[in-house]
């Protein structure tokens, strides 16, 4: 050995051996900056006053607040003909509906019109996506909407920068209830009964604690609610062990199907247009990969799109019901996806809407989960709704990827549209005021 | 003669058994045939009249069981991608994992065993530990592995190894600590090697109850790859068990547990035939 690697031989970050390939990293990464600086201030007067005032470092990560620098980054490096970092990459999914876009980008050959050659990799439940996939032997995976969230503040998990680079899919859950409550249908009088769900940090746990909430039980103290997985939600529900259960398709209407329990209400009843999973992937990945991510990206919100059209469900629920998939009955994938279906009390309902796919990742859905994540009790303090919300959802990058591949794309300027909820208005810009609107909470 | 004529009349007794028994499920699963459901109701077709795949209320008959058999084993070895392989393929994935954690466990718990044996003071040192590590079930040590190692199949190999370690190390420091007295003393007087006495004396005369040992940890070993694929999916006869369970479908469920109950049998008699090569009259 020469001389020691030391912060005097060197370079500047101490990553590096050699300080050429820091000064390159750095050179592009300055580049980057410089260019979202530029964006934010299109006067140069006002830029060089703005870093003048803050300094550099500060500087840029101010501008991390804004811009999801990573992928912008990405973008930068982003040229046609360049090579993917990666070209073989490990994708987890859970084999429910949910799943729709990211299983069928490979039978439509989206993953490999784009270079890409993508394992499926069927994964048994929420946990152990958030392990594979921060452990990185998940390159990307399918998870439900709130989990990267809750994986970036560390909650339940180790903190761990993660993304939602877009919705999988809208609507499409449901409450499910056991056959013996069929005359039983006004949440008000279902104090004692007991829910499973799939995961904590899950849409469907928090619109099943909203739900009743807004029927006056408290989901802490009136109810028992437990985590169960899908399969063992209908054997719970046909042995009397639960009473109900919100859970995603094809498993509400395989309760329906086995004869054990009938539809209460579809989830879009409760927020049309709710969020429910999420094609997520970590921070680390697209910093590392940034081609291959954009190319799988593209993949993704190909699928996302071809799924959210009807014509297409009847061959999606062919296409995903096999055993390497879904693993189960056409007939009930199908009534999820066309929303014609029976509803376990004898009769046929017709809701198009029932299940659906926008990939749009708002940042407001994202502010929504964490003011029930809070209300809910599951963070405590502080939380800082904007900055989470613009780090963790890529609205930036999905709205102009969308945009590129020609695909709908709501073009709203704000990236905080407001929701109505069971008839009550959701406003992004007051997350601590809608948190104190409720009656029943935990802060 | 006689010895022939019990082996005989245990045979028929356990085939009476059996005929029984798939009398019995037979019996108790048939549901009368009902009412055929109106074809062209649309209700009716929504709950899968005249479908593929009926519901799967109810539990399979022994014949329902016999045909998913039949037609999983006439294709043992299909590949339709990684999320659906025949049922060869699942149960080559899951005998590889249980070889590769229990090998490490030998190679661990032989050496180890033999010093446990071999020093009382070690033997009592060891021990707490020892007791503390052994009850843990692998479900437990599956969530630890995963969080430290970061690799799901690992894992599963790690826990195969953790699970069937202890019955190993235990009986081969069993085994060692009790080799007689006299054949010690024997090769002491001639002066035999220390490495020697280990190959040549204690080893033959610990080998019973080392076998023992791995017998038992082989049936453990066994039971854990099952639970743990269970957890981690992949290839495995576990990931199917779930897979099926995951599509109620019983009659799968049912085959991949005899299965399961064979191939553990299986192993059982290759340690058995083992043992009674190592078994050795005083």
């Amino acid at each position: 050995m020469i001389a020691p690697a030391g912060p005097l031989s060197g370079c500047a970050c101490g990553r590096h051996s050699r300080a050429a390939a820091c000064d390159a990293q750095t050179l592009s990464d300055d580049i980057v900056e410089a260019a979202a600086l530029r964006g934010l201030f299109p006067r140069a007067s006002a830029r060089r006053r703005f870093v003048a005032a803050v300094g550099a470092t500060v500087a840029a990560e101010a501008i991390a607040l804004v811009f999801p620098l990573g992928s912008l980054r990405a973008m930068a490096m982003d040229d046609p003909l360049g090579k993917l970092e990666r070209a073989s990459l490990k994708i987890g999914f859970v084999p429910i509906n949910c799943a729709t876009p990211i299983i069928m980008a490979d039978p439509m050959g989206f993953y490999a019109r784009e270079g890409l050659k993508v394992e499926l990799a069927k994964t048994a439940g929420w946990a152990l996506i958030r392990d594979r996939a921060a452990s990185g032997e998940l390159d990307a995976s399918h998870f439900l909407a709130p989990m990267p969230l809750a994986m970036s503040m560390g909650l339940g998990a180790q903190r761990q920068a993660m993304h939602v680079a877009s919705i999988q899919n809208t609507n499409g859950q449901a409450i499910t209830l056991s056959l013996r409550h069929r005359n039983n249908r006004d949440p008000r009088r279902w104090k004692g009964f007991r829910f499973a769900i799939p995961f904590e940090q899950s849409m469907h746990n928090f619109l099943l604690r909203y739900y009743l909430a807004e029927h006056g039980l408290d989901p802490d103290r009136d109810v028992q609610l437990r985590v169960t997985p899908p399969a063992e939600m209908i054997a719970n529900l046909l042995d009397g062990d639960i009473d109900g259960f919100l859970g995603p398709e094809p498993f509400n209407q395989r309760a329906v199907f086995e004869k054990v329990g009938f539809i209460h209400i579809l989830t879009r009843d409760i927020w049309d247009g709710h969020p429910c999973c999420a094609f997520g992937v970590s921070d680390r990945f697209v910093r590392q990969n940034p081609k291959s991510f954009t190319a799988l990206y593209r993949a993704i919100l190909k699928a996302t799109a071809a799924a959210n059209r009807p014509e297409n469900r009847a061959d999606i629920a062919r296409a995903i019901a096999p055993e390497q998939y879904l693993n189960q009955p056409e007939i009930v994938i199908r009534q999820g996806l066309t929303g014609r279906f029976a509803d376990g009390l004898g009769n046929v309902v017709d809701v198009p809407d029932r299940s659906g796919f926008d990939a749009t990742p708002w940042y407001s859905m994202a502010t929504w989960m964490l003011t029930q994540m809070k209300r809910w009790g599951y963070v405590k303090g502080d939380v800082d709704y904007r900055q989470l919300a613009e780090r963790v959802f890529m609205l930036t990058d999905a709205r102009r990827l969308m945009g590129e591949l020609r695909l709908p794309v709501n073009a709203s300027a704000s990236g905080y549209p407001s929701f109505k909820i069971m008839g009550r208005t959701f406003d992004p810009t007051q997350p601590e005021a809608y948190i104190r609107s409720f009656a029943i909470r935990r802060t | 003669m006689t010895i022939d004529k019990a082996r005989v009349k245990a045979t028929v007794l356990s085939l009476l058994f059996l005929v029984v028994l798939l009398g019995l499920w037979q019996v108790s699963t048939q549901t009368p045939a009902g009412a055929p459901a109106a074809g062209n109701d649309e209700y009716a077709r929504l709950m899968g009249a005249g479908g593929p795949q009926q519901a799967a209320s109810g539990f399979p008959t022994p014949a329902a069981v016999a045909a998913v058999a039949i037609k999983r084993l006439r294709q043992p070895f299909y590949d339709n991608g990684p999320n659906d392989k025949g049922i060869g393929i699942q149960l080559a994935f899951s005998l590889g994992r249980v070889a590769l954690g229990y090998l490490i466990a030998i190679v661990v718990a032989l050496p180890l065993g033999f010093a446990i044996g071999m020093s009382p003071l070690l033997h009592r040192a060891l021990d707490p530990f020892i007791q503390i590590l052994k009850p843990i079930s692998p479900l437990a040590w599956m969530p630890i592995a995963l969080y430290t190692i970061r690799d799901s199949s690992v894992s599963s190999v790690f826990v195969i190894f953790i699970c069937s370690l202890w019955p190993m190390l235990l009986n081969t420091a069993f085994g060692v600590a009790n080799v007689r007295r006299e054949w010690l003393d024997v090769a002491r007087t001639l002066e035999v090697s220390p490495l020697r006495q280990a190959f040549l004396v204690i080893l033959p005369a610990a080998a019973p109850a080392i076998i023992t040992g791995m017998r038992i940890s082989m049936g453990i070993a066994w039971l854990v790859i099952v639970a743990a694929e269970m957890l981690i999916g992949g290839v495995g006869v576990g990931y199917f068990l779930w897979n099926e369970w995951n599509n109620l479908s019983i009659a799968n469920v049912l085959f991949a547990v005899a299965l399961i109950g064979a191939v553990g049998m299986t192993l059982d008699a290759l340690f058995g035939l083992l043992q009674k090569k190592v078994t050795y009259a005083e």
